[in-house]
C-alpha cells in the first residue's frame, strides 16, 4: 500500500472538516478523490502531506507515518496545492533549478520524468512565473513537484478553472506519469475527471460516500433512470418537481435525468402528465446513471 | 435599433500591443436568451466581457449592451447590468442582510425598495434562519445563490456571469441553475461563462472564442450536428484544439 489512512478526524473550533476517514491507495494506482469545495479534501491533503496533524487516526505514505516520519515522507512525495504556490518573481527555469536544489537533484538528473511537460513551457524558460497563463502555470507547478522524482504524488483540484482541452491534455499526463511508476492521489470537482481514475472516493462535508472503482459505482445505482427532454426546459424542470411521485429531477446537458418513487413506473403516464402541463416535443428514454448521478443521491 | 436585441456586437476588438486580444467579434444577444460564452482559458473570454461590462475600452468596432454605447455610454451600462463572478461576490464580513442593503444602495435604490427586496429575496432563498449571520460562515453554495439574486437587485435586464459554479456541488449546481432559469424566464437576458460543457447544453445558444475570434455560435443542438458529435465538450475540443 502506498497510502494508507485510518480513521483520520480532523477539526477547526466548531467545524468538524473529516470525520473518520479511512481508506488505502495501492503502489502504483491513480486514486481520485471527488467532491465539491469544503469536502475536506485540502484537509486530508494537508495530513498526507505532513503539513498539518490530524486529531485522530493514524495515516502513512510511501511506508512512512506521517507524525514520527514526516521528514522521510517530505523527500518522498510530490505535492501541487490547489492555490498556486510557486515563487512568482521567479523565472519558470529558476523555480525549477531552486525546487531540484532543495530536494539535493538537478534538472537534468530527473529530466527523463518531466521532459514531456517541461517541453510545452520551455519557450518561456526565462518568463517570470507570475506572468504565465494559467494552463503555463500549472504544468510548471507539476514541473516543480515531480522534479525530485517522487514516489507518490499529491495533486489538490489541478483543474480547477482550467478548460476541457487543457483539462484533457493534463490528464493524459497524469495517466503517462502513472505508467512510470509514480502513485497519484488527485482531486477534482468536476465528476466527469472521476471515470478517469482507477478507483475514486466521493466524498462531502468530511465524509467518504463511497469508495470503488468508477465502474462498479456506477452500477451501485439502483434506480431506472430515464432522459427527459420537452420544448421547454424550465417548464420541464418545474413540471417533473411538482409531480407527485418523483423521487429526483436533476437537468443533465440537454436532457433532465428522472426517477420515479414507484417500482412499476410506467413512462407513457407521465407523458400523459406532461402533455396536461402544456409541454410538447416529449421524448422519455431509459438512460444509464453517471457517476454525478451516484453523488447526488448518496449526498441527497 | 431593434429593442429586442439586448447586446448587440460588431466587430469588436481590443488589442493590448501587438497581441490582438479579442478580433473582429460580430454576435447578438436576445432579451431573455440564456447565452453561453465558452473558450479556452487565454481564448479573449474574460477581455470580451471586460468591454461589455464597460470596464475595458475597445480598441476598434461597435457594440451596446442594454441601449448603452460601449465608447460612449459605459458608466450607464454599468449601472443598467447585473455582475457576479466567482472571485469577487459578497462581503464576506457582512451579515447576509448587510450585503443586500449594501448592493442595493450602491445601486441607488431607496430604503423602502431594499427593505422590500431584502425580504422578497431572503423568503426566495429560504436564508430567513441565517439573514444575520456574516456570509462567510454560509456554505459556498448559498453564497453563489445569494450573489446570483444580489447580482439582480437592481432589476438589469441583462446580468453577466463569469463562472458562476466553479467548485460547488452538483446538486447546488443545479439549484443555481435553476435560478438562471427563472431569471430567463422573467425576461432577464443571461450572458455566462462556464467550463462545465454540460452546463453549455443549458444555454438557448452558445458561443465558442477560440484565438480571439468567435468560431462557432449556434444553438447547442446545432452545434452538435454541425460537428457530428454527440456532446458540447466534443464540440469544444473539436474547435479548440484544431
Amino acid at each position: 500500500m502506498s497510502i494508507k489512512i485510518a480513521n483520520i478526524s480532523k477539526s477547526y473550533k466548531k467545524v468538524n472538516a473529516l470525520k473518520n476517514i479511512s481508506f488505502e491507495v495501492k503502489s502504483g494506482e491513480l486514486f481520485g478523490l471527488i467532491g465539491p469545495d469544503g469536502a475536506g479534501k485540502t484537509t486530508l491533503f494537508r495530513i498526507l502531506t505532513t503539513l498539518l496533524i490530524a486529531n485522530e487516526g493514524v495515516a502513512s505514505v510511501a511506508g512512512f507515518d506521517v507524525i514520527t516520519d514526516y521528514k522521510s515522507i517530505r523527500k518522498n512525495v510530490g505535492y501541487m496545492p490547489g492555490k498556486f504556490s510557486l515563487y512568482q518573481d521567479l523565472t519558470v527555469e529558476e523555480n525549477l533549478d531552486f525546487f531540484a536544489t532543495i530536494f539535493g537533484t538537478t534538472i537534468e538528473e530527473n529530466y527523463d520524468l518531466i521532459k514531456d511537460i517541461y517541453i510545452q513551457i520551455e519557450p518561456f524558460k526565462n518568463r517570470r512565473a507570475g506572468k504565465l497563463s494559467g494552463g503555463m502555470k500549472q504544468k510548471l507547478a507539476l514541473c516543480c513537484a515531480l522534479i525530485h522524482k517522487p514516489k507518490v504524488l499529491f495533486l489538490d483540484e489541478p483543474t480547477t478553472g482550467v478548460d476541457p482541452v487543457s483539462r484533457k491534455e493534463f490528464w493524459e499526463m497524469l495517466k503517462r506519469l502513472q505508467q512510470k511508476g509514480i502513485t497519484i492521489l488527485v482531486s477534482t470537482p468536476y465528476m466527469d475527471e472521476a471515470a478517469l481514475c482507477d478507483r475514486i472516493a466521493l466524498i462531502q462535508g468530511g465524509k467518504i460516500l463511497e469508495i470503488d472503482t468508477p465502474a462498479a459505482i456506477v452500477k451501485h445505482y439502483l434506480k431506472p433512470i430515464y432522459n427527459v427532454s420537452a420544448n421547454n426546459m424550465y417548464q420541464l424542470v418545474n413540471s417533473l418537481k411538482a409531480y407527485e411521485y418523483n423521487h429526483s429531477v436533476y437537468p443533465f446537458g440537454e436532457f433532465v435525468h428522472y426517477t420515479d418513487r414507484r417500482s412499476d413506473f410506467n413512462p407513457a403516464e407521465l407523458k400523459v402528465y406532461l402533455e396536461s402541463k402544456k409541454l410538447s416535443n416529449i421524448t422519455i428514454e431509459k438512460t444509464v446513471a453517471t457517476i454525478e448521478d451516484t453523488f447526488m443521491e448518496l449526498a441527497k | 435599433m431593434n429593442t429586442n436585441k439586448v447586446i448587440q456586437v460588431k466587430e469588436l476588438t481590443k488589442v493590448f500591443g501587438d497581441f490582438t486580444a479579442v478580433n473582429a467579434i460580430t454576435f447578438d444577444v436576445e432579451k431573455g436568451e440564456i447565452f453561453g460564452f465558452l473558450g479556452a482559458n487565454g481564448a479573449g473570454k474574460t477581455t470580451a466581457m471586460k468591454m461589455l461590462i464597460g470596464i475595458s475600452n475597445p480598441t476598434s468596432g461597435k457594440a451596446t449592451v442594454a441601449g448603452f454605447d460601449v465608447f460612449t455610454n459605459a458608466e450607464d451600462i454599468k449601472k443598467n447590468i447585473g455582475y457576479m463572478s466567482q472571485k469577487f461576490a459578497l462581503y464576506d464580513d457582512l451579515t447576509v442582510k448587510e450585503n443586500i442593503t449594501f448592493f442595493g444602495g450602491i445601486y441607488g435604490l431607496s430604503r423602502k425598495r431594499i427593505k422590500e427586496k431584502a425580504a422578497i429575496l431572503i423568503k426566495e432563498l429560504g436564508l430567513e434562519n441565517v439573514a444575520n449571520k456574516l456570509v462567510g460562515s454560509l456554505p459556498l453554495g448559498w453564497k453563489q445563490k445569494l450573489s446570483f439574486s444580489v447580482s439582480l437587485i437592481h432589476d438589469p435586464k441583462i446580468v453577466f456571469l463569469d463562472e458562476p459554479t466553479g467548485g460547488v456541488d452538483p446538486i447546488t449546481r443545479r439549484q443555481f441553475w435553476e435560478l438562471i432559469y427563472k431569471a430567463s424566464h422573467q425576461g432577464i437576458t443571461v450572458f455566462v461563462t462556464t467550463h462545465y460543457m454540460d452546463e453549455a447544453e443549458y444555454c438557448d445558444r452558445v458561443s465558442i472564442m477560440v484565438n480571439g475570434k468567435i468560431e462557432a455560435l449556434d444553438t447547442p443542438k446545432k452545434l452538435k450536428e454541425q460537428f457530428k458529435v454527440d456532446t458540447m465538450n466534443d464540440v469544444f475540443l473539436k474547435l479548440a484544439r484544431g
